[in-house]
């Protein structure tokens, strides 16, 4: 059986392929005859398995953890798909395995949801980690935010070498205390920049009062220092480097300080030492992930596409693209991928759009997002929930001005679609 | 009263600020609205329950004066109407003491009939007590003759509640706790849509004095205005003797409700 289940597994993919199906189905046909079929070919790599998770941020953090370790010559696996879950995985396995079975790589950086990573590494021990955020997103799927806590400290329990833990996640960095097998590597923030980053613990920490004095953390193996219009100063081994970055939001480059912790510890452990160089010139070249906060060009004029999932999210975007000369429209949708409970728009605060208002709302929550903007007296253009007229409506009335989008995921799906169908799309970044 | 300046930085919010006062039109009166431990209880939007008081309140023409408090605080005196969110296991742990040596401040303030919405986790602890799927039971303030049993289903989802007193209510239920009424409680209202207080009665919520005892979140408030201004109502009435409303403009809830009707569970 075992010698029929790749070649059968790569024909399934190419039919599956030719339907135009999905990954999930060659996958589940390998993991149905094969069951050992994952674990036996991570298992080949010489540098093992590194598992990405958390709530914000996988996509754009696993794509800087592989290009940075690509800098240092490294052959990479990954689920580039999107595919973050168990069966994704194996589908993307047998995309790139001979048909003997074998993978060509020297290691595996895989992005995992929270919950598929628990039985992922219960199938396949990582042995790196990287444990990004705890947010409120997923609590329709989870129930509590604790809870994913708990995946995610399970996660770091079957990893056999490195977890790297964000040290100003109060949720990611207690898992720690409860780890005694993995060596544990912090990324941090300077103590100016922790106001930008509120958790949902501090999320209403009274407006205007003084930070609390940051309570002792452990050193950092890498430390976010000063992010700048299109620079940014990161701290390691003692000394601070400025870095040019393509990457725009806070939030992104403090998950290149994720990933450049996570590529050093993986590099580090090749034996040849890290092209520290090597690794800085690819960081600021990363771009970022698909759909997670882009700059287009629609008619001639910027347009940008900020992604929002969660309060903290929506937050930091808010905070990181002032609205001053921007058109702004909201898409605001319910289904699955976005979370059905709109209760999270009622803790982000719009006041930063009170001056200019917003010009466009859509998606089928978009009369949520009119009357949280009602109560939060910002001014609002037009409604419509249909996202294509919104969209062209937005696109092509009014002032000639760049314009952005925040949306949640699949409503920067459905704009993404149709932006290519009434206009060229120029891709900056 | 005059209406505060935008300028006069507001006391409590925790994060969340009301927008400046706008309106040169004089104040009929001050209502003192207490949020119940916003600091460790907000986890669902709460905010949201809070804010729309305090803007509908200026919208009828009065002035909102937004109070807080939390674990080891004082209790505010005066207060006209208290408003009590959600939280997590971890929240609720937090606050359980504290809640329970303000038990008879709280009994007192509800037998006098102060106006009070209690949601989800604030609910639960207003009720006789909360009973963990282990056995072990966390005593509520028992002023609710309610009772709840921890259990392993998690109730999700849109819910649609049909209120005798206010119509459709409209909101999201996320709880692991089902919750019974004793005879010393009317349900706020029986589920069209959604599980609400239990899997197996059908009812939603708690009515007592003028209380309103809830699972809903959304927020709850703003896609529900005749909920929010029965609250501001009697708020007035008992402070002021009698309530003159504003026109709010609520076109966008109206259609906001319309929508969400629509969406699945």
């Amino acid at each position: 059986m075992l010698y029929f289940s790749v070649p059968l597994g790569k024909l399934v993919r190419r039919v599956s392929r030719l339907r135009g199906g999905g990954s999930a189905l060659p996958g589940l046909v390998v993991e149905k005859i094969d069951p050992d079929f994952m674990r036996r070919t991570l298992s080949t790599l010489p540098l093992g398995v590194a598992v990405v998770s958390g709530t914000n941020g996988k996509t754009t953090t696993t794509k800087m953890v592989v290009e940075l370790l690509e800098s240092q010559g490294l052959k990479v696996f990954t689920n580039r798909t999107g595919s973050n879950f168990t069966r994704g995985v194996a589908a993307a396995l047998l995309g790139e395995v001979d048909w003997r079975g074998r993978l060509d790589a020297d290691v595996a950086v895989l992005e995992l949801d929270e919950a598929h990573a628990v039985h992922f590494v219960n199938k396949v021990p990582p042995r790196y980690s990287l444990l990004l955020n705890v947010l409120r997103d997923q609590l329709d799927r989870f129930g509590e935010i604790d809870k994913t806590a708990e995946l995610l400290q399970h996660i770091a329990s079957k990893t056999t070498g490195t977890v790297v833990l964000n040290r100003e996640d109060p949720r990611v960095a207690r898992i720690a205390q409860t780890l005694d097998g993995p060596e544990v590597l912090y990324f941090g923030l300077d103590d100016s920049l922790l106001s930008t980053f509120p958790n949902d613990d501090e999320m209403r920490a009274a407006p205007g009062s003084p930070v609390p004095p940051a309570p002792a953390r452990p050193a950092a193996d890498v430390v976010l220092r000063r992010v700048g219009p299109d620079d940014a100063d990161f701290e390691y081994d003692g000394a601070t480097v400025t870095t040019p970055m393509l990457l725009r939001g806070v939030y992104n480059i403090f998950n290149a300080a994720a990933a450049l912790t996570l590529a050093r510890g993986v590099s580090g452990a090749r034996g040849t030492g890290t092209d520290q160089a090597g690794l800085l010139t690819a960081l600021a070249k990363v771009a970022p992930a698909f759909g997670r906060g882009e700059s287009l060009v629609v008619d001639g004029l910027p347009l940008e596409l900020v992604l929002v999932k969660n309060p903290s999210g929506f937050r930091l975007g808010l905070k990181s693209f002032p609205a001053a000369g921007y058109a702004t429209m909201i898409a605001i949708n319910d289904n699955y991928a976005d979370g059905r409970d709109m209760s999270w728009l009622w803790d982000v605060e719009f006041d930063t759009l009170r001056d200019g208002g917003v010009d466009q709302l859509t998606g089928s929550r978009a009369y949520d997002m009119a009357l949280r903007l009602q109560y939060d007296d910002v001014a609002i253009g037009a409604v419509d929930t249909e996202i294509a007229p919104a969209l062209a409506a937005f696109i092509r009335g009014g002032e000639a001005k760049p314009k952005r989008i925040f949306c949640t995921y699949t409503a920067m799906l459905a704009i993404r679609r149709e932006l290519s169908k009434i206009t060229t799309v120029e891709v900056v970044s | 009263m005059t209406p505060r300046s935008p300028e006069t930085p507001h006391e409590l919010s925790f994060g969340h600020e009301l927008p400046p006062e706008d309106s040169a039109a004089p104040s009929k009166g001050t209502i003192r609205v207490l949020q119940l431990y916003p600091r460790d209880m907000n986890i669902y939007g709460d905010w949201g329950n809070a804010l729309v008081l305090a803007q509908r309140l200026r919208w009828h023409g009065y002035t909102p004066e937004l109070l807080e408090y939390n674990v080891g605080d004082p209790f505010p005196a005066d207060v006209d109407l208290i408003v009590g969110g959600g939280g997590q296991d971890s929240g609720q742990l937090v606050i359980q003491d504290d809640l329970l040596s303000r038990e008879s401040t709280l009994k007192q303030l509800a037998d006098d009939g102060t106006p009070m919405l209690v949601i989800c986790g604030l609910y639960q602890l207003f009720g006789k007590f909360f009973k963990t799927r282990l056995g072990t039971v966390l005593p509520g303030i028992g002023i609710l003759d309610v009772e709840t049993h921890g259990t392993d289903e998690r109730l999700i989802g849109n819910v649609t509640v049909t209120s005798p007193e206010f119509g459709s209510i409209l909101g999201y239920e996320n709880h692991s706790g089902q919750t019974t009424l004793g005879p010393g409680v009317e349900p706020l209202g029986t589920t069209a849509k959604g599980t609400g207080n239990n899997s197996t009665d059908g009812q939603e919520g708690a009515r007592y004095r003028n209380i309103v005892a809830s699972y809903l979140h959304g927020s709850l408030l703003p896609k529900n205005p005749a909920l929010a201004d029965f609250l501001i109502q009697t708020a007035v009435e008992r402070k002021y003797g009698s309530f003159t409303p504003g026109t709010p403009d609520d076109s966008y809830a109206v259609l906001a409700r319309e929508h969400a009707a629509r969406r699945p569970r």
